[in-house]
């Protein structure tokens, strides 16, 4: 299997979450994941860019291919540099949102991966990780 | 180097039908040359006003900086001509050719009229050769913004299109979306979906959602938007096209559609429909 090499792309615009959603569906397909595993992949990308949009001032997302224990899988990085979050575990929370979305998306996206990590630090930036297995 | 005066105007000056005649048989020569969109005369014509304007510039003595006032009749010209090359479909490279392509005429020109001073050539191929990429460079940059325009425009025409609103049967519209269902986008579709409502006085619309990849929680809420807009005007919903892989990610990303009546296919939101309207299908 030829080794993928890990790739960021800008998450700015609106447009950028398509081309993001885009580069993850590719990236699967070439992997050879299932259908629902692509699309619950998609679905967290679309979630978080959209966050590091409207939250996060813009930023980027990293692609990366970890194989470890004998397992591959893809990883996805969110990066932004704005605000921050002050309190983690109520973003988390389902319903709970700041603007005007439906609340869902952090809490979500936990939901559809198989690793979810989340750093923020308040004026400093927000940091997603998200990791599916095969 | 000591800071002399340019000859480059000299140059122009002297051989302006010469370096017309080069640059001429360079671009038709290029392999980015586009007979089939634009004619020689039509070329040449575009050439010689270049030409005629860069020499006028030139003659204030401002050979680099081409952001003064004097080098705005250049730019001008540049912009039109590179946002009619867009429209007409010429690629980045065979618009930037345009500029490029005189390159090699002035530096031939200079190489005749320097050619014992090397100092000085070299000294005056720079200075050329900085003036026309500048040129270059913002001949391509028109381009590109006249191109992403063009494209603009044309994904909100393609936005408008997609989102047809069938009449299938009297009272009944069916809705096929198809992409993404962004805020833009849910904007025309509902505007689209009501006025069909209105217009042909319909109280069943079925949204159908076969053609969307993915259904995050922006499009689960503007659906439900829609739904609930239709409702308002007296228009029954029913969202059909649920595929399997989609079901399952709405379950754990926590989103539901509410009371909105759900069905697998657009074939049995369908039969729902005629059965709502007391219709038998035989
Ligand atoms: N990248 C980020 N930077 C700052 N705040 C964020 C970021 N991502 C999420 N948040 C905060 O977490 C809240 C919950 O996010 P989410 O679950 O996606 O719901 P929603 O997007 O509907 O508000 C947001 O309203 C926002 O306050
Ligand atoms: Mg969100």
């Amino acid at each position: 299997m030829s080794q993928k090499e890990p790739e960021t792309i800008e998450i700015k615009i609106s447009e950028d979450i398509l081309r993001a959603r885009q580069s993850v569906r590719t990236c699967m397909v070439d992997l050879g994941f299932s259908l629902i595993d692509q699309t619950k992949m998609v679905t967290a990308a679309s979630e978080l860019a959209r966050n590091t949009i409207d939250y996060g001032k813009g930023g980027t997302m990293r692609i990366e291919y970890p194989a470890e224990e004998g397992r591959t899988g893809i990883r996805l990085i969110f990066l932004d540099h704005g605000p921050g979050i002050a309190d983690i575990q109520q973003a988390l929370k389902d319903g709970f949102t700041t603007g005007s979305g439906l609340g869902l998306g952090l809490g979500g996206s936990k939901r559809l991966v198989n690793d979810f990590e989340i750093r923020s630090e308040p004026d400093k930036g927000t940091q997603v990780t998200v990791t599916r297995w095969r | 180097m000591t800071k002399q005066k340019s000859r480059l105007i000299e140059i122009f000056e002297k051989y302006e039908q010469e370096i017309l005649e080069d640059w001429m048989r360079e671009q038709i020569a290029s392999i980015t040359y586009r007979k089939d969109l634009l004619t020689e005369a039509g070329l040449r014509k575009q050439s010689a006003e270049l030409m005629g304007l860069i020499i006028t510039a030139s003659r204030s003595g401002n050979v680099t900086d081409i952001s003064a006032p004097e080098w705005k009749p250049v730019l001008d010209f540049l912009a039109a001509t590179s946002k009619t090359r867009a429209a007409q479909g010429f690629t980045t490279q065979e618009t930037a050719t345009f500029i490029f392509s005189l390159k090699q005429p002035v530096f031939a020109r200079m190489k005749l009229e320097l050619g014992t001073n090397a100092v000085a050539l070299a000294e005056e191929i720079w200075i050329a050769t900085v003036l026309l990429d500048k040129l270059g460079l913002f001949t391509a940059e028109t381009y590109q913004k006249s191109r992403e325009d063009i494209i603009r425009r044309q994904q909100m025409e393609l936005l408008e299109l997609s989102t047809p609103v069938i009449k299938i049967w009297e009272g009944i519209l069916v809705l096929p979306l198809i992409g993404t269902l962004d805020d833009a986008r849910t904007q025309v579709v509902m505007e689209n979906l009501l006025q069909n409502v209105v217009d042909t006085n319909s109280s069943i619309a079925i949204i159908d959602i076969t053609g969307v990849p993915a259904v995050d929680t922006l499009v689960a809420q503007n659906l439900i938007k829609t739904v609930s807009a239709a409702r308002l005007m007296g228009a029954h919903c029913i969202i059909s096209g649920i595929r399997p892989q989609i079901a399952q990610t709405m379950v754990h990303l926590g989103v539901e559609f509410g009371d909105v009546v759900t069905k697998a296919s657009l074939a049995d939101a369908l039969k729902y429909a005629f059965q709502q309207a007391g219709i038998t299908v035989t």
